[in-house]
C-alpha cells in the first residue's frame, strides 16, 4: 500500500513536470528536454543543458514554484553534473515539437529545414540566438531557421 | 499525500563535509588547484564578454558571448567547489567578486587585452586546444566536481577549439591584412603557451593524487594539433620567446587588475545587491 502510494505519487510529480516548459523554447517542457534525471517521491534530480546556460537557474525556479503550487512543497530539487546531459535524451515528442516550432531538432544525419523540409541546408554560424542553438539556412525556401546543436 | 508542513530544506546542506574526501593535508592544495582552473575559465570569460555589441558581425558577436557563457558557467562550478573545500563560507560569487588581483590563479594567456578580432581568436585556439586536452585528461580525476565538470564541459570547448582553429585558418589563409593580423596575434600570445604547461610542485602533487593532470604528458599531442591547424592556415609557428609564467603563484600583468576593476566594480560598490 504503502509502496503504492509512493509510485503514485512520483508518477503525479512527473506530470508535474510535464507542465513545466523550457524557457528559452516554450513549446517544450523540461521532461521533453530530458533535463529530469529522476523523480522520487520526495525529490527530483535535474541536470543543465549547457555548463553556462543562463536558463538553468529560471528553469529550476520555475520547477520549483510548479511543485509548491501543486503542493509538492517538501520536494527538494537537486543537480546531478555527471553524466553529461546529451541531446539524445531529447524525447521524440520533443523532437516533433521542435520542428513544429522552427527548430531543427538536433542529428548526426543531415539537418532537414524545419519549415519546407530540404535537405539542401547549410550552416551560418555555429552559434544561435542561444548557446544550444546554431543558425542556418535552406537553400531550396531560403528560409534561415536555428538548429538545436547536437551535444 | 502526506500533509506536511512547508518546509523547503536546503539543497545542498554540505555542513561539515567539506574536507571528507581529501586527506587534510590535501584541502588547501585542492582549493589552490580549483582556483586554478576556475580562474582560468572566469578570466578569459570576461575577457570575451568585451567583444559583446562590438564583434565584426552579429554571428560572430553571438559566438564570443557563447563562448563566454561556457566559460563562466565553467567557472561557477570549479569556484563554488573551492569554496566548499575551503570551508571558509565562500561560494563562486565571493571568489570571484571579492578577491584582489595578487589572489587570482589564472594563467597569463587569458587575461591578456582582446587586441582586435585575429588577437582574440590567436588567443582563443593556444587556449581552448589546451583546455580540451586538460579536460578530457581531467574527466578521469579521483576529485568528483572536476571530473563532472570536466565531462560537461569537454563537449563544449571541442566546440571553442574549432571555432577558433575555422577562424586561424581563414585568416592566416585570407588577404594579406587578415594574414599579417593574425601573425601578430599569434606571435603577442606565444610566449604565455609555456606557462599551461609548467608543473609546480603544487600541480604535480595533485597529478600523483589523482585529482589533477600530468600536464607534460599533453604537451606533445598540444603541439602536433596547433602546427596542424598552422599548416592548414599556412603559417609557421612563431619562433619561441622567453616563457612567462608566475600566474599561478599570483603574479599578474597589469591588465588582470583593469580587468577586475571593470568585473568587480559593481558588486565592490553595492555589496549583496541583488536583481
Amino acid at each position: 500500500m504503502v509502496a503504492a502510494a509512493r509510485l503514485d505519487e512520483t508518477a503525479a510529480i512527473w506530470t508535474v513536470l510535464e507542465g513545466v516548459a523550457d524557457p528559452e523554447i516554450p513549446v517544450i517542457s523540461v521532461v521533453d528536454l530530458g533535463i529530469v534525471r529522476s523523480v522520487g517521491p520526495d525529490r527530483v534530480v535535474i541536470t543543465p543543458t549547457y555548463t553556462g546556460c543562463p536558463a538553468a537557474r529560471v528553469i529550476e525556479s520555475d520547477i520549483r514554484a510548479a511543485l509548491d503550487s501543486a503542493g509538492y512543497r517538501h520536494v527538494r530539487i537537486e543537480t546531478a553534473l555527471s553524466p553529461a546531459w546529451t541531446t539524445d535524451w531529447i524525447t521524440p515528442g520533443g523532437r516533433a515539437r521542435l520542428r513544429a516550432y522552427g527548430i531543427a531538432p538536433p542529428t548526426r544525419a543531415a539537418v532537414e529545414c524545419p519549415q519546407c523540409g530540404s535537405a539542401d541546408t547549410e550552416e551560418i554560424s555555429r552559434f544561435g540566438s542561444t548557446p544550444c542553438k546554431a543558425l542556418w539556412r535552406c537553400r531550396s525556401c531560403a528560409e534561415p531557421f536555428d538548429l538545436f546543436k547536437c551535444h | 499525500m502526506a500533509s506536511l508542513p512547508p518546509i523547503d530544506l536546503p539543497s545542498n546542506a554540505t555542513g561539515e563535509g567539506a574536507f571528507d574526501s581529501p586527506a587534510l593535508d590535501e584541502g588547501p592544495a585542492l582549493f589552490e588547484y580549483l582556483l586554478r582552473l576556475g580562474d582560468d575559465s572566469l578570466i578569459l570569460g570576461q575577457r570575451l564578454g568585451e567583444w559583446c555589441g562590438h564583434a565584426p558581425s552579429v554571428e560572430v558577436d553571438l559566438s564570443l558571448a557563447n563562448m563566454a557563457l561556457d566559460l563562466i558557467g565553467q567557472a561557477t562550478h570549479f569556484l563554488n567547489r573551492a569554496g566548499e573545500v575551503e570551508g571558509k563560507g565562500r561560494d563562486g560569487d565571493s571568489l570571484a567578486f571579492r578577491r584582489d588581483v595578487l589572489d587570482f590563479r589564472n594563467c597569463w594567456l587569458v587575461e591578456q587585452p582582446n587586441g582586435d578580432f585575429a588577437r582574440t581568436m590567436a588567443r582563443q585556439f593556444l587556449f581552448s586546444t589546451w583546455q580540451k586536452a586538460l579536460f578530457r585528461h581531467l574527466t578521469g580525476s579521483k576529485e568528483e566536481t572536476i571530473a563532472a565538470v570536466a565531462e560537461k564541459a569537454v563537449k563544449e570547448v571541442t566546440y571553442h577549439q574549432e571555432l577558433a582553429s575555422e577562424w586561424v585558418i581563414r585568416l592566416g589563409d585570407g588577404t594579406e591584412e587578415s594574414r599579417r593580423r593574425m601573425e601578430d596575434g599569434l606571435a603577442w600570445n606565444w610566449r604565455f603557451v609555456p606557462e599551461l604547461f609548467e608543473m609546480d610542485d603544487l600541480a604535480t602533487f595533485m597529478a600523483e593524487r589523482g585529482i589533477g593532470a600530468d600536464l607534460g604528458a599533453l604537451r606533445y599531442d598540444y603541439h602536433a594539433q596547433i602546427s596542424a591547424v598552422l599548416a592548414e592556415a599556412t603559417l609557421q609557428p612563431p619562433p619561441d620567446q622567453r616563457p612567462i609564467l608566475g600566474g599561478r603563484r599570483g603574479h599578474h600583468s597589469e591588465h588582470l587588475g583593469h580587468l577586475l576593476a571593470t568585473m568587480q566594480f559593481l558588486p565592490r560598490t553595492y555589496p549583496d545587491a541583488t536583481w
